[in-house]
């Protein structure tokens, strides 16, 4: 009877589980890749990447409880991404292979997935102004590399930006790529930097604030 | 805000390429590996309960042998006061 029930369950999961990749897979599988910076031909680490967070996805998926299930891959996708942002350092040819994870990650979830910026910077655990600046910064950098492929012709797969090169010859951490705040790449472009000086500075004041507040808790008795 | 917008929308086309094709056997692989975790978690679960329900029978029967709420109060706990 139990045994039964149970069988019948695991069927019905695995029919819907079955159909909702069907048609999401495809889009969840392009976002992956952005995300990798693989070229369309070869997927693999997307792949990867992308059954690890549908297993979760079905592991989960009689609890789910009225839940997207779309929604809720993408959600274990960006993490698990994020937890293993350094392997995806080293540019592969693709679309977004110029850019840092963590540049990848807000692209892909504010541009391509359209997720709203507060989402997403609960998502990541980073302030909006961050997210808004990193976004920026990305936007910027994939502008001028598209301006810089259409006047002089190179493809895009075929240039690196420089300082990206030297970071990871001279064996900086990976553990610090996905949260570093001082990266101090020289982007071509007017917005980058000074966005970037704003989100640092708006971590500052709030670390300050903190600060202050704590110390006049502590002076309050 | 049309400046920013007209930019993204830009970035956002190009994020639109082509689509790699899906692997047919991805959502068996995936399907797999999740059915493979929902048991894990199952099996963790079983022991958790079994751990429990062992422990509340080791205290039944502890509590049956050595009856701790019978223990005598203790009355002659101060020396007996005498003479002033």
């Amino acid at each position: 009877m139990v045994r039964e029930r149970r069988a019948a369950r695991d069927g019905r999961r695995a029919r819907e589980f079955e159909a909702f990749v069907a048609g999401a897979g495809g889009r969840l599988l392009h976002a992956a890749t952005l995300l990798t910076g693989e070229p369309t031909g070869d997927t693999e680490a997307a792949e990867r990447l992308l059954t690890a967070a549908l297993a979760r996805t079905y592991a989960r998926w009689d609890r789910l409880r009225g839940e997207d299930p779309y929604d809720h891959t993408r959600r274990t996708l960006a993490a698990l991404f994020a937890h293993r942002g350094h392997r995806y350092r080293r540019p592969r040819g693709g679309t977004l292979a110029r850019l840092t994870p963590q540049e990848r990650l807000v692209l892909v979830l504010r541009l391509y997935e359209g997720v709203a910026e507060e989402q997403t910077a609960a998502a990541l655990g980073l302030p909006v102004e961050r997210v808004r600046a990193i976004c920026t910064r990305a936007v910027t950098a994939m502008r001028s590399a598209a301006a810089r492929r259409d006047t002089t012709g190179t493809p895009l797969s075929a240039g690196t930006r420089p300082s990206a090169g030297t970071s990871s010859s001279t064996g900086t951490p990976p553990s610090t790529g996905t949260t570093d705040t001082t990266d101090s790449r020289a982007t071509p472009g007017a917005t980058g930097p000074g966005a970037e000086a704003d989100a640092g500075a708006g971590v500052k004041a709030g670390a300050d604030g903190g600060a202050g507040a704590e110390a006049g808790a502590g002076a309050a008795p | 805000m049309s400046f920013p917008d007209r930019k993204e929308t830009e970035v956002r086309r190009m994020l639109e390429g082509p689509h790699p094709a899906l692997p047919p056997d991805l959502a068996g692989r995936a399907a797999e590996r999740g059915r493979r975790m929902l048991h894990r978690h199952q099996v963790v679960r079983t022991i958790g309960w079994l751990l429990l329900l062992a422990a509340v029978v080791a205290f039944g029967v502890w509590a049956a042998i050595v009856e701790p709420w019978a223990a005598p109060p203790p009355t002659d706990t101060t020396p007996p006061l005498e003479g002033w």
